[in-house]
């Protein structure tokens, strides 16, 4: 289909033909003339945030709810600058977002024009790819071709920077399977070798573990089916990263829980002492791995992912196979089944690993009369876990906790800043979530701080009717800060306590949402079921323990088997060379 | 937390990494990068290297397909064994970048340098500027009764040669474009 249009039309009628149905995003000068077309046309939506920077994690939530790219617009300079720190996050969690931005006229390029920035040169080292669209006829081509690039091969963030005059000038419009096709095509199949070396190495292993990432959940609903089916079928224990719960179920009789910083015990000892990690689309991050030179010393490693800068950029691996998830594991069980399905797992290996779990790494002292905010999500959880229910979070212990704490029995229900930590995440996110999945039950589970970071989107989840739940562990802290600095800095808590907080529940209330607060271990289960019979957002103000630490943990610069547990002591627990890290 | 004894700055790539990694062994590279002759492809390799700390020891850039839009980057670079793998997947992935050859490690390459040395000088210094120019077969491409332009072209250690030979002969000004490299034989 090619036609004569304008190129704000022209971006309307590429996302209508990309399959787009929301976009999230905030007027201003330089995008007027997209928004007059949107204006003229009811197939996409417009969400109207707050602050650009709720518009990228809103779409983020979108994205990572429903497996299609998020799409934002926003405006040239401050539009495009707040869009940072979201496309950022983006990056690092490896998100497909599609995002716009306005940018002044081409002919004023360069003139320090008003609410001019130089979008491409800030956004470049923060997105996969970004395109200056310069001439209109090339406007249609170029959009597709930034969703092949946001969906393809490890996903991510792209931005298309849009001169005033390039909307408002005619060209032709090429619809998707008229664009020129890309050359960036990555690899999806792995070798037949590779596949080979991979059963032969799982039908030898004694003691494996499955070490599962974002990679699984990014790779589509087939890549954990698939998981699950090898899992179950080999009888291998399996741990995943932060990014990956929900690939296989929390219930499964496999899983050892979430492993690295704030991991389970078991998860963590049995990466300690395994002899084949199999490592499915993770990344090896810092909080996975702690002190790399210890790190799953006499285990040979398998790597599997689709990204080439993923492999040996922290550990070297032993068999490196490039691939998308999903096509790999399709072909290693199609492989080890006509093999016969040989293991050599060991009974003793499942004993050992019985004998982590008693130590019951969770366990906390629980009180009567305040509420530990682990108690708090497990009785979230306990309450909610046979929902169609959707968690997001915002970052710090309670995220943490949350990981912990609650159990994802299907991919694409967990939504969490992983990479890039950004405090503010979770509330709008939220509501991308919510958008996509408007009769599903969706709970922020937060920290009073990060919430305060993007808390003006109550007004987008009013005005847009999504019943978020805000569930705020509220310790008047900045919880993680507080902990690190108990550990490490000689208890002198530097700001990291929040003074004149808001009265949650008059803020809820001031917005036209319900406010409920509760204190009491006793009132608890029904201050949630208030929550959760409320028909719209509601602010859950949860006043919990405030110097409650959360554990385990492996101290920076330490060992998978150097874990702190619960109410153990920590001083001296961080030593120097450990300090310096983050 | 001076208190601490921390060591100062890190050559490694992960901040969990406490390895030494002064005791391994850094390698000199050169890579032929083939990209999208499109605006800002340089700054995305240059920033690359720069974001993630990487080495440039020498940059040429220019079209060589002008019907095909593409350009290709010499970067002749530095680090152990590993960083060079890294740099050279993460240049790979970048949306415009079609092909990266580490002509290093596939097989003999031929690498050169241009350089224009301005040396200023009278008498004896003058005639054995001469001299050593027509020994390194350098041409002369401007001259005063004061002064030459030697243009020369070879490796990066004929230039830093010839360099040496002139900076106490009165060098007074030098021009290198960087590497430029193929590979040998008959093989693209």
């Amino acid at each position: 289909m090619t036609r004569q249009m304008t190129g704000a039309e022209m971006v309307v009628q590429a996302l209508k033909d990309q399959g787009v149905d929301t976009v999230f995003g905030y007027p201003g000068g330089a995008v007027l003339p997209v928004y007059d077309a949107i204006f003229q046309q009811n197939d996409i939506k417009h969400i109207l945030v707050r602050h650009e920077q709720a518009a990228i994690h809103a779409a983020e939530g979108y994205a990572r709810s429903t497996g299609k790219p998020g799409v934002a617009l926003v405006t040239s300079g401050p539009g495009a600058t707040n869009a940072v720190t979201g496309l950022t996050d983006a990056l690092l969690d490896s998100i497909p977002l599609v995002v716009f931005s306005g940018q002044v006229p081409t002919f004023m390029i360069g003139t320090d024009g008003f609410q001019e920035a130089d979008t491409i040169g800030i956004t470049r080292p923060c997105t996969k790819h970004n395109w200056l669209v310069k001439d209109t006829d090339k406007l249609a081509e170029t959009i597709h071709q930034a969703f092949h690039v946001a969906t393809s091969g490890r996903p991510g963030p792209v931005l298309i920077d849009l001169p005033k005059d390039v909307q408002f000038a005619d060209g032709t419009y090429v619809g998707p399977a008229k664009a020129k096709v890309s050359h960036y095509q990555p690899k999806m199949k792995a070798s037949i070798e590779d596949i080979n070396n991979i059963v032969q190495m799982l039908e030898k292993a004694e003691r494996p573990i499955f070490y599962t990432g974002g990679g699984v959940i990014n790779s589509g609903p087939a890549a954990s089916q698939l998981l699950r089916e090898l899992v179950e079928a080999t009888g291998f224990p399996i741990t995943s990263t932060l990014m990956g719960l929900g690939a296989y179920p929390a219930s499964g009789k496999n899983w050892l829980g979430m492993l690295g910083m704030h991991g389970l015990y078991e998860a963590n000892m049995a990466m300690h002492g395994c002899d084949l990690m199999i490592n499915i689309g993770a990344r090896f991050d810092d909080r996975i791995t702690g002190r790399i030179q210890d790190f799953s010393p006499n285990s040979k490693k398998i790597h599997i992912d689709i990204d080439p800068s993923s492999i040996n950029k922290v550990i070297r691996v032993d068999l490196p196979v490039l691939g998308d998830v999903g096509h790999v594991l399709e072909d290693v069980l199609k492989v080890w089944k006509s093999r016969g399905r040989k293991t050599a797992i060991t009974k003793a290996w499942w004993e050992q690993i019985d004998t982590w779990r008693e130590v019951r790494c969770l366990s906390y002292k629980n009180s009567d009369t305040v509420i530990k905010p682990q108690y708090a999500l497990q009785r979230l959880e306990a309450l909610t876990k046979d929902m169609d229910r959707y968690i997001t979070t915002e970052v710090g212990q309670h995220q943490m906790w949350a990981a912990q704490f609650l159990g994802f029995e299907d991919p694409n229900r967990w939504m969490t800043s992983g990479g890039l930590g950004t405090m503010g995440y979770g509330f709008p996110a939220s509501i991308g979530v919510q958008l996509a999945h408007p009769e599903s039950l969706v709970i922020n589970v937060a920290g009073e701080a990060s919430w305060l970071m993007n808390m003006q989107e109550m007004g987008t989840a009013m005005q847009y009717r999504a019943p978020v739940k805000q569930f705020i562990l509220n310790n008047e802290r900045l919880g993680m800060v507080r902990q690190w600095q108990q550990l490490l800095h000689g208890e002198r808590y530097s700001s990291s306590w929040s003074e004149s907080l808001p009265d949650f529940v008059k803020l809820a209330e001031a917005f036209g949402a319900k406010g409920i607060r509760c204190s009491d271990p006793a009132d608890l289960d029904d201050a949630i079921m208030e929550m959760l019979n409320y028909d719209g957002p509601v602010i859950f103000d949860c006043l919990v323990e405030k110097h409650e630490n959360c554990f385990p943990m492996i101290p920076s610069g330490k060992a998978h088997n150097e874990m702190l547990m619960g109410e153990a002591s920590t001083e001296g627990a961080i030593m120097s060379d450990g300090a310096v890290l983050v | 937390m001076s208190a601490l004894r921390i060591q100062q700055g890190s050559t490694s790539h992960s901040a969990y990494d406490l390895r030494d990694y002064h005791a391994e062994v850094i390698e000199k590279h050169t890579l032929a990068v083939l990209v999208d002759n499109e605006a800002g492809v340089l700054a995305r390799v240059v920033g690359l290297f720069s974001g993630r700390g990487y080495n440039i020891e020498s940059l040429t850039v220019a079209e060589v397909d002008h019907a095909g839009h593409l350009s290709r980057i010499t970067i002749v670079t530095t680090g152990t064994r590993d960083v060079i793998e890294q740099i050279k997947a993460q240049v790979g992935r970048i949306v415009p970048v079609h092909d990266v050859h580490d002509l290093t490690v596939e097989g003999p390459s031929i690498e050169r340098e241009l350089a224009l040395f301005k040396v200023h000088g009278t008498g004896e210094k003058r005639i054995e500027a001469l001299r050593l120019a027509e020994i390194f077969r350098a041409n002369v491409v401007d001259s005063t009764l004061e002064s030459f332009v030697f243009e020369m072209t070879g490796t990066s250690e004929k230039i830093d040669a010839f360099a040496d030979l002139m900076r106490p002969l009165g060098l007074i000004e030098t021009a290198r474009t960087g590497v430029a490299a193929l590979g040998r034989g008959g093989k693209d």
